[in-house]
C-alpha cells in the first residue's frame, strides 16, 4: 500500500477550521517542521492542538499561535513562549494542562481502543477535580479518558512507502502514540525509502497507523538549550 | 555555613545506591549527576525518552535529536536506550525507577509537595512532575529552606497548588537533611557549621530534633 504523497500541501489536505490535531515532539525535538509551516500557509483557524509543548515564539507551534490559529492547547508544559503567555492571560487561548505521563498514555489509549484508565498521577491536585477516584492496592487513582484527533502529525527519521517509521534518539517522544491516535496520521520523514529497505525488526511505528507520508524538504532542527562542555 | 546548590547536590548523591535507575529533575537535581560516589554505578533516566544519559556533549558535537527533559543537549553512555513517552512513564509509574530527585517550592510535614504553579502568575505546567511524585517509591526533594522573603518553605501544610500528596520521604536543603514520617519532619543532619537553632527557626512545620544532630559529611 503506497502511502506516499508528494508534498506537505497534499499531506495536510482536508484539515479545516475547528479540527483537533495531535502534533508530535518534545520541546522543539522531533516536531513536524514542514507540516507546521504548511498549517501556517493554509491559515486554518480555531484548532485544538494536542502537543506536549507549544514551541517557542518563532518556531514550532509558536508559529501557529502567532497567527492566532489555535483556540485550545492540550499540553503538559508550555513555558518559553511570550505570545502564548499573552494569549493565555488575555483569555484568547484556552489551555488544558495534563501531567506528561497521563498525556502520553491518553494518546496511547486513544489509539489502542481503551476509552479510559486509572492512574495515580494528579490525585489530590487540581488535575483530579471532577474525576472519578478509585482505590487499587490501597492507593487512590483517578480516571483519565483517552484522546484522539482528527489528524495526527508526526515526524520520523526514516520511513518507507508503506508508512513504516523509525525515529532517532529522543526525537521519538510522543510521535509513536500520536501516530496511533489520529483518525488520519500524516508522517513527515527525513529519509523516505522504498518498502523492503527498512529492516522489519527495527520498525517503531508499523505502517498501519500511518495514512500519508512525505519527505520533508528541509529540517532546521532548532536546539532550545544548547548545553556543551569545552573540549580540552 | 549553609550549602550552595552544588553542596546540596553532593549530599543527595550520597543517597545513590549501586544499580539504581534514577530520574533527576531540572535545576539542583541535575547537578547530582556530577557527584556520583566512587564505586557506584547508576543509570539516569530522562522522561522524554532516554536511559543511560552521559555528560553534556563537547562543543560542536551536539545533536538536536538528543536532549534531556530540560531540553538541554546531552550524550549517551554505552548501554543506553531510547523509547517513547508512554514507555518512559511506564518505567516511572511502574516503579522501575528507584529514585526521583526533584525541586520544590514547598513541602509539608505529611509529605505533600508543591512545585508547578503560583496562582496569579504565568502557569507553565507540571510536565512530568505529577506522574513522578505519584508513583516513585523513593523521592528526595532538593530545595532551599526559605524563600527570598525569608519565609519557610518547610511547612505544616502547603499553601500553593499541590503536585502530589503524601509522597516526599526526604528533603535536603542548604541547611539540613530531614526525613518525613508520621506527619512530621525529623532532623537527620545539619550543614557544616549550621546550628540546630537556625534550622528550628527556619522550619515552620513540626520538626523532631534528636539530642545529637550530626554534621553532613561532604568529603
Amino acid at each position: 500500500m503506497n502511502k506516499v504523497v508528494k508534498n506537505p500541501a497534499l499531506a495536510l489536505a482536508g484539515i479545516t477550521d475547528g479540527m483537533t490535531l495531535m502534533v508530535g515532539g518534545f520541546g522543539l525535538c522531533g516536531i513536524p517542521e514542514n507540516s507546521i509551516a504548511q498549517l501556517v500557509q493554509m491559515g486554518v483557524k480555531n484548532l485544538t492542538c494536542i502537543s506536549n509543548n507549544a514551541g517557542v515564539d518563532d518556531f514550532g507551534l509558536g508559529l501557529l499561535l502567532q497567527g492566532k490559529q489555535v483556540k485550545k492547547m492540550i499540553s503538559s508544559y508550555v513555558g518559553e513562549n511570550d505570545e502564548f503567555e499573552r494569549q493565555m492571560l488575555s483569555g484568547e487561548l484556552e489551555v488544558d494542562l495534563i501531567p506528561q505521563g497521563s498525556l502520553a498514555e491518553r494518546c496511547r489509549a486513544g489509539g489502542a481502543g481503551i476509552p479510559a484508565f486509572f492512574t495515580p498521577a494528579g490525585y489530590g491536585t487540581e488535575v483530579a477535580e471532577g474525576k472519578e477516584v478509585r482505590m487499587f492496592n490501597g492507593k487512590p487513582h483517578i480516571l483519565e479518558s483517552a484522546l484522539t484527533a482528527d489528524y495526527a502529525i508526526v515526524k520520523a527519521w526514516k520511513g518507507d512507502t508503506e508508512g513504516n517509521l523509525i525515529y532517532k534518539a529522543t526525537a521519538r517522544n510522543f510521535n509513536p502514540m500520536m501516530a496511533m491516535a489520529g483518525k488520519i496520521t500524516i508522517a513527515e520523514v527525513e529519509e523516505l525509502v522504498p518498502a523492503g529497505t527498512l529492516d522489519p525488526n527495527q520498525i517503531h511505528t508499523p505502517g498501519i497507523f500511518v495514512q500519508r507520508i512525505f519527505k520533508g524538504e528541509k529540517f532546521e532542527k532548532r536546539i532550545e538549550q544548547r548545553t556543551v562542555r569545552p573540549k580540552n | 555555613m549553609a550549602l550552595d546548590k552544588n553542596g546540596i547536590a553532593k549530599r543527595i548523591a550520597q543517597e545513590l545506591q549501586d544499580g539504581w535507575y534514577v530520574n533527576l529533575g531540572i535545576g539542583i537535581p541535575t547537578l547530582v549527576a556530577n557527584y556520583i560516589p566512587e564505586g557506584i554505578e547508576v543509570e539516569f533516566q530522562s522522561e522524554n525518552g532516554v536511559l543511560g544519559m552521559g555528560p553534556f556533549p563537547f562543543d560542536g558535537e551536539e545533536d538536536p535529536d538528543l536532549i534531556n527533559a530540560g531540553k538541554q543537549t546531552i550524550t549517551t553512555r554505552d548501554g543506553a536506550s531510547f523509547f517513547d513517552s508512554a514507555t518512559s512513564f511506564a518505567m516511572i509509574r511502574g516503579q522501575h525507577v528507584q529514585l526521583t530527585v526533584l525541586g520544590a517550592m514547598e513541602v509539608s510535614q505529611n509529605g505533600d509537595i508543591a512545585n508547578w504553579k503560583i496562582p496569579g502568575k504565568m502557569v507553565k505546567g507540571m510536565g512530568g512532575a505529577m506522574d513522578l511524585v505519584a508513583s516513585a517509591e523513593n523521592i528526595i526533594v532538593a530545595m532551599m529552606h526559605s524563600n527570598k522573603a525569608g519565609e519557610s518553605k518547610i511547612l505544616k501544610a502547603c499553601t500553593l497548588p499541590l503536585t502530589g500528596v503524601g509522597c516526599v520521604k526526604k528533603v535536603v536543603t542548604e541547611l539540613a537533611v530531614m526525613e518525613i514520617k508520621e506527619g512530621k519532619f525529623y532532623l537527620l543532619e545539619r550543614a557544616p557549621g549550621v546550628s540546630v537553632d537556625e534550622i528550628i527557626a527556619k522550619t515552620e512545620g513540626d520538626l523532631v530534633v534528636p539530642d545529637i544532630v550530626p554534621e553532613m559529611n561532604l568529603n
